[in-house]
């Protein structure tokens, strides 16, 4: 057991961030959010709450409009995203129909020019983990979506990142394989000390995974409430259906709603 | 039901045989039963005759004519691909260039043809350039397409590995383009040999380097109808030939392409 995000420094500091597209979307106003130091942090909202954008904020994609960010107390002027171990997953499992899953999986290695005999066996140590080792000559059309999506999470942690950023990864996903790969999602998190940062739309998924949750609304895209979510890991399925986890759904279920309140259906 | 793909794939074969059968020998009934002559129209049995007696002369004007449709189809092909993927480096180039790709594809050959012919002094090469300005345009046309219809989320991932320019056309838009580079091919393929042949009625070349368009013309002209028939039957066979050829190719490379990092990973 761990105790997440216990009086350690922010990974990511993001302090009163606006963001304004050219074609003049409000897209984040005044955002201020800390990612500590190994937490697993939820962003539940509403479409259109900006949270892909503050992802994206956060991946060094994008600049802020407003306000500022640092990484490990750096500014991105002084990091130039460079140096930053960050990696992301994103809904869908994005990868090349062409190759084979341990091509795929050593992709951001082969893109950085590591050497293939290094590389290699970090492929080897990231399919392990993700329970692919057997499928690794495999094509990703001979692949279950749940598995896909294994690959690309394997993908993401070849890099050994010190934050994954993750956007709605398992939402296109049947709800059994969305549950084992929570579970596992957690095995991995608590294995590799990792700090993540996981959009959700799912209520229950939120709650079950994050040590700290953040609501967001929509018009502009803002948050409305952080709070942290204490229940001990690990947490098995037994947690699903205890009082605590009940507790904040409802809590969480509610703040969504006030944040859905005023929000239009418009594009994220 | 077992057997019934056998079945199928026999009936995709003998259909088109039994209606072959048909057709020639209801030629053959028709032109004997009417007394037709053979300076209209002569009969099947004729026609392979010639081809049989003539086969000296025939074949050699074949071989001329399918060397020239082959070789502008190489010149189009590495042309259209250069051509495409200077296009997609950057949409301003493809802008401005595009329309004279497209002028180039309206102008019909037989216009263009007497120019070239004129001004290239080797009646051999005027009649490459011809075909392989015919063959071209859909090489270009495919290729910058398949360049462009990188899958987004893959294109994203690229972007965040911090991949360079290179590495994305290489590992990323060239396999993605590969599909529609030989849907290409195989349209230009037919092109190539109808440009070289329409060319060579332009040119009207006789004496030794003839080609079959030339035995038609010649043909037509001292009223050797079964000549020009049996000319015609080795066109339309050189035709098939060689879209059954860029057919089987591309089917090879897409294959080996797509599965040949189940054998054995080439990298670079």
């Amino acid at each position: 057991m761990k105790q997440p995000g216990a009086a350690e420094a922010p990974i990511v500091d993001i302090v009163r961030v606006g963001k304004t597209f050219d074609n003049r979307t409000h897209a984040l106003s005044d955002v201020t959010l800390s990612v500590r130091r190994g937490e697993f942090l939820a962003l539940v909202g509403p479409s259109g709450c900006g949270k892909s954008t503050l992802l994206s904020l956060i991946a060094g994609l994008d600049r802020p409009s407003t306000g500022r960010l640092s990484w490990w107390g750096r500014p991105f002027a002084e990091t130039g995203g460079a140096g930053r171990r960050i990696a992301f997953v994103f809904q869908a499992p994005t990868l090349m129909p062409w190759a084979r899953v341990d091509t795929n999986v050593r992709l951001p290695l082969t893109l950085a020019g590591m050497p293939r005999t290094v590389a290699d066996q970090r492929v080897n140590g990231a399919l392990a983990r993700v329970h692919l080792a057997p499928f690794a000559h495999h094509l990703p059309r001979q692949l279950s979506g749940g598995m896909q999506m294994r690959a690309s999470i394997a993908r993401a942690l070849v890099t050994e990142p010190d934050l994954l950023l993750m956007d709605e990864p398992f939402g296109a996903l049947d709800e059994f394989t969305r549950q084992r790969l929570d579970s596992e999602l957690l095995a991995l998190w608590s294995a590799q000390r990792m700090t993540i940062v996981f959009v959700t739309h799912s209520i229950q998924e939120a709650v079950f995974l994050s040590s700290r949750v953040a609501v967001m609304a929509a018009h502009p895209g803002r948050i409305l409430d952080t709070w942290t979510i204490d229940a001990p890991y690990p947490r098995s399925d037994a947690f699903r259906v205890s009082p605590t986890f009940v507790q904040h759904a409802a809590r969480l279920s509610a703040s969504v709603a006030a944040a859905g309140a005023d929000a239009l259906p418009i594009e994220d | 039901m077992p057997g019934s793909r056998r079945t199928q794939r026999l009936l995709q074969i003998l259909a088109p045989l039994a209606v072959a059968v048909v057709f020639v020998a209801g030629w053959q009934a028709i032109v004997m039963w009417k007394e037709i002559p053979p300076y209209l129209v002569p009969s099947p049995g004729l026609v392979a005759h010639t081809l049989y007696a003539d086969r000296t002369l025939l074949l050699g004007s074949l071989g001329v004519t399918m060397s020239i449709a082959l070789v502008a189809l190489a010149l189009a092909t590495t042309l259209g691909v250069s051509i495409a993927l200077v296009f997609v480096q950057s949409r301003w180039i493809e802008m401005s260039l595009f329309p004279y790709a497209i002028l180039l594809q309206v102008t019909p050959i037989v216009a263009i043809a007497p120019l070239i012919i004129i001004w290239v002094h080797d009646t051999r090469v005027a009649l490459i350039l011809c075909a392989a300005v015919v063959a071209v345009f859909p090489v270009i046309s495919n290729t910058t397409l398949g360049l462009r219809s990188v899958d987004s989320g893959l294109l994203n991932f690229f972007r965040l590995s911090r991949a360079t320019r290179w590495q994305t056309l290489w590992r990323l838009r060239v396999p993605s383009a590969l599909p529609y580079f030989f849907g290409g091919l195989r349209i230009a393929s037919g092109l190539a040999l109808i440009g070289a042949v329409v060319a060579e009625f332009v040119a009207g070349t006789g004496g030794q380097g003839a080609g079959l368009a030339y035995q038609i013309l010649l043909s037509g002209i001292q009223l050797n109808i079964p000549r020009l028939f049996a000319a015609l039957v080795l066109i339309a066979g050189a035709g098939v030939a060689m879209f059954a050829a860029t057919v089987a190719v591309s089917r090879l490379a897409l294959a080996r392409w797509h599965e040949s990092e189940l054998r054995h990973d080439v990298d670079r």
